[in-house]
């Protein structure tokens, strides 16, 4: 009897070891690039910057206490809050329009996919680089055009009010050909009888839209949605080429400040800290989503 | 068919050879020293730095010069710093002058002192210009000054201005305004609206962006006050001389209307200088080539207007010697860094690069000489240097000097009075610095 029972472990035993072996590289791989560093910043945050020959020490929730002190930190994150909420309806609008601009059949189609694609392939810092030009007082193309119109040089960049609106545009005309792309494919993937049968029915083309068209597209916005998000709090490139957080931490964002106080300040224990705040609220962010939006999006 | 088979057997005995090269090079008890050096790879300064490896090692057999092209100073330090943290420093960097106290609260670098053996060696740590070594040396708390740092890509502000648009302003072209005074006086003539008012030239632009508290010191400077004291603990922000300076600066955009207002962006001010949009710039003498090359117009080289008196700040970088090298490394090292800043180096440096040769024996020699004699622009940033002091420098020093930057942003913005932006930067940075009383 026991003798049987050994055989009958012995194979599932093997589908275990099997099992994990199969999915040991990319365990590892996530525990060495983001569990593991993402538990460490949780422990750094509790202990002072070493420095020199002086180590760590244990300071409990001094951090966070002079985090919740600092003006710069709430400047940042306000400032990152009023950026996502621009740049991510602004970059979903706009893909959407051009997706559905660029469906249908016209005139030089694949010429305007390229071109609403082409922001895309660009690296962020060599847009960053152009769009600095762009908005230069004076000969900037920016204010060449408004001149135009006879509207006086404005000193885009520099003036604490249009410096973040500046940069959350750059940031609309980076994004948006990439979200158009998905938006593209799952348009061609609509069923055409839908837009027969609607014509039939005698809908307009507002009513189709809103009716058929976005909620079947509602997968898409949600993964759209989604990567805009991250991107929101992940992209900083072209605040490091175009304004370095300033006039005065007009245009500083959470991960820019967690940069300046990593790698400018050396402080690295406060960087920890502000990295678990940024942790926390992209993964409160992430469940939000999935659990709130999941439900309400129909899959096909 | 024979001819392809000759070619892949001349290639294949090529290939030997380099590798052979590469081996016997590499043989015996070479020491190989790690060279960080703040450039991007490619581009004509890498050119040079590798000439100047392969002479040295050339002179030198038995020492090897393993260049390392970091990118920017910022991210050379952050290369250097993160490879000393994990045991594996560079023995040799190229690093901003301003990052000394941070190097030496890290516990990262050496004083040049302890590997300065004979009287030629402490002789060479005395033959650079006194304002490049006031933010190369500092006090320990016992009052003993150590070197740290040793001058080698140093640059200082000077003013750039537009010969033609002082021509056209019916002003003497040859003549930068040499005091606060003038340069308010001209500025108002080089200012050319048009009739709705809006400016097609401004007078001047000192940028504000980046490093904003480098130029403001060619003002504090300028008006006889410090922003530091020498030990890099206490800093002057709210003296009524930095405050009355910054409200002069304000004052250029805001009162008087001859420079653009809110925050005039550093990279792009060269370009506004080109594109004529402003008559007199303020910029690094690193600009010199730059400038040289790309404007369009007769254009000429001043110091910084005075005030009080005349002044401007050094910049750029030191040579560093990071710890944890054995005895026969660091002398080597040293060895390195005494050619690289002999006086025919740093002459034959400064030409090929426009920073300011950083010894005064360097200017002696016959290649700076006529350098000088055909570009005397050249030699400005040299006679400022008496007028120099070192650029902004403490302990945690990024984060003091931010304190100092958001102030001053805030002032020229507009967000606060003068007074208070620099009030709240003292108080800033009093509070940074409280650790290291």
């Amino acid at each position: 009897m026991r003798g049987s029972k050994t055989t009958l472990r012995t194979p599932r035993l093997f589908t275990h070891i099997y099992g994990w072996l199969m999915l040991l590289p990319a365990a590892v791989l996530l525990v060495a690039f983001t569990h593991y560093p993402a538990t460490a910043t949780f422990i750094d945050s509790f202990f002072s910057t070493p420095r020199g020959r002086r180590g760590a020490a244990f300071v409990g929730l001094d951090n966070y206490q002079a985090m919740v002190e600092d003006p710069v930190f709430w400047r940042a994150l306000e400032n990152n809050f009023v950026y996502a909420a621009s740049v991510i309806p602004l970059t979903i609008a706009l893909s959407l329009l051009m997706a559905l601009a660029i469906n249908g059949r016209i005139a030089g189609r694949s010429f305007l996919r390229l071109s609403f694609f082409t922001p895309t392939v660009l690296p962020m810092i060599a847009v960053a680089n152009i769009w600095l030009f762009f908005y230069s007082p004076g000969y900037g193309l920016l204010d060449q055009a408004l001149g135009l119109f006879g509207f006086s040089s404005t000193n885009w960049l520099g003036n604490q009010h249009t410096a973040l609106a500046c940069l959350i545009a750059v940031a609309v005309w980076k994004d948006a050909g990439f979200f158009m792309i998905f938006y593209l494919a799952a348009l061609q993937q609509l069923s055409p009888q839908l837009a027969e049968a609607a014509a039939i029915e005698g809908a307009g083309r507002w009513y189709f839209f809103r009716r058929i068209t976005f909620p079947l597209l509602m997968p898409t916005t949600l993964f759209v949605l989604v990567n805009a998000i991250i991107n929101s709090f992940r992209l900083i490139d072209h605040i490091v080429v175009m304004t370095q957080g300033g006039p005065d931490n007009t245009t500083a964002l959470l991960l820019f400040y967690i940069y300046e106080v990593g790698f400018k300040f050396w402080d690295t224990a406060y960087a920890a800290t502000l990295t678990v705040v940024l942790l926390l609220l992209l993964a409160a962010l992430a469940l939000g989503q999935f659990l709130f939006f999941d439900r309400r999006i129909h899959y096909q | 068919m024979r001819h392809v088979l000759k070619r892949l057997v001349t290639m294949a005995g090529a290939v030997a050879i380099t590798l052979g090269a590469v081996n016997s090079a590499a043989t015996a008890a070479d020491i190989e020293l790690s060279f960080y050096y703040p450039v991007a790879v490619g581009g004509p300064i890498t050119k040079i730095i590798d000439g100047y490896a392969t002479a040295f090692e050339a002179e030198n057999p038995g020492i090897k010069i393993n260049a390392v092209y970091a990118g920017t100073y910022q991210d050379t330090l952050v290369k250097a710093l993160t490879a000393f943290k994990s045991g594996a420093p560079p023995d040799i960097a190229v690093l901003l002058s301003t990052d000394m106290y941070t190097l030496i609260d890290e516990d990262a670098i050496m004083p040049f002192d302890d590997v300065l053996k004979n009287d030629s060696d402490k002789r060479w740590a005395k033959s650079f210009f006194p304002a490049f070594m006031e933010n190369s040396q500092t006090g320990s708390k016992t009052g003993e000054q150590k070197t740290w740092g040793i001058p080698f890509q140093r640059s200082t502000v000077v003013m750039f201005w537009n010969k033609d648009a002082f021509k056209a302003a019916g002003l003497d072209p040859d003549k930068a305004p040499a005091t606060w005074d003038e340069l308010v006086a001209d500025g108002g003539k080089l200012t050319a609206r048009d009739t709705a008012g809006a400016v097609g030239q401004w007078a001047i632009e000192i940028p504000s962006t980046g490093f904003p508290y480098w130029l403001f010191q060619g003002l504090t400077t300028a008006n006889a006050v410090r922003l530091m004291n020498a030990a890099g603990t206490e800093t002057y922000f709210d003296n009524p001389a930095v405050i009355q300076a910054l409200q002069f600066w304000v004052d250029l955009s805001r009162k008087y209307k001859i420079q653009p207002e809110g925050t005039i962006e550093w990279g792009t001010t060269p370009k506004d200088f080109f594109e004529r949009k402003t008559a007199i710039i303020w910029t690094s003498t690193g600009n010199l080539t730059n400038v040289r090359n790309n404007a369009g117009f007769a254009f000429g080289v001043a110091m910084l207007p005075a005030h009080q008196g005349r002044g401007s700040a050094t910049g750029g970088g030191n040579f560093y010697l990071f710890k944890k090298m054995t005895a026969e490394r660091r002398d080597a090292a040293l060895k390195f860094v005494k050619w690289m800043t002999s006086p025919e180096r740093a002459a034959d440096w400064g030409i090929a690069t426009g920073y300011v040769a950083v010894r005064p024996d360097a200017w002696d020699t016959p290649a700076m000489k006529k350098y000088v004699a055909e570009f005397p622009a050249a030699a400005v940033a040299r006679d400022q240097l008496d007028h120099a002091v070192a650029e902004l420098s403490t302990h945690d020093n990024q984060r003091v000097t931010k304190a100092l930057n958001d102030g001053i942003q805030a002032a020229l913005t507009g967000t606060k009075t003068p007074e208070q932006a620099m009030k709240d930067a003292q108080v800033e940075a009093v509070r940074i610095l409280r650790a290291y009383q």
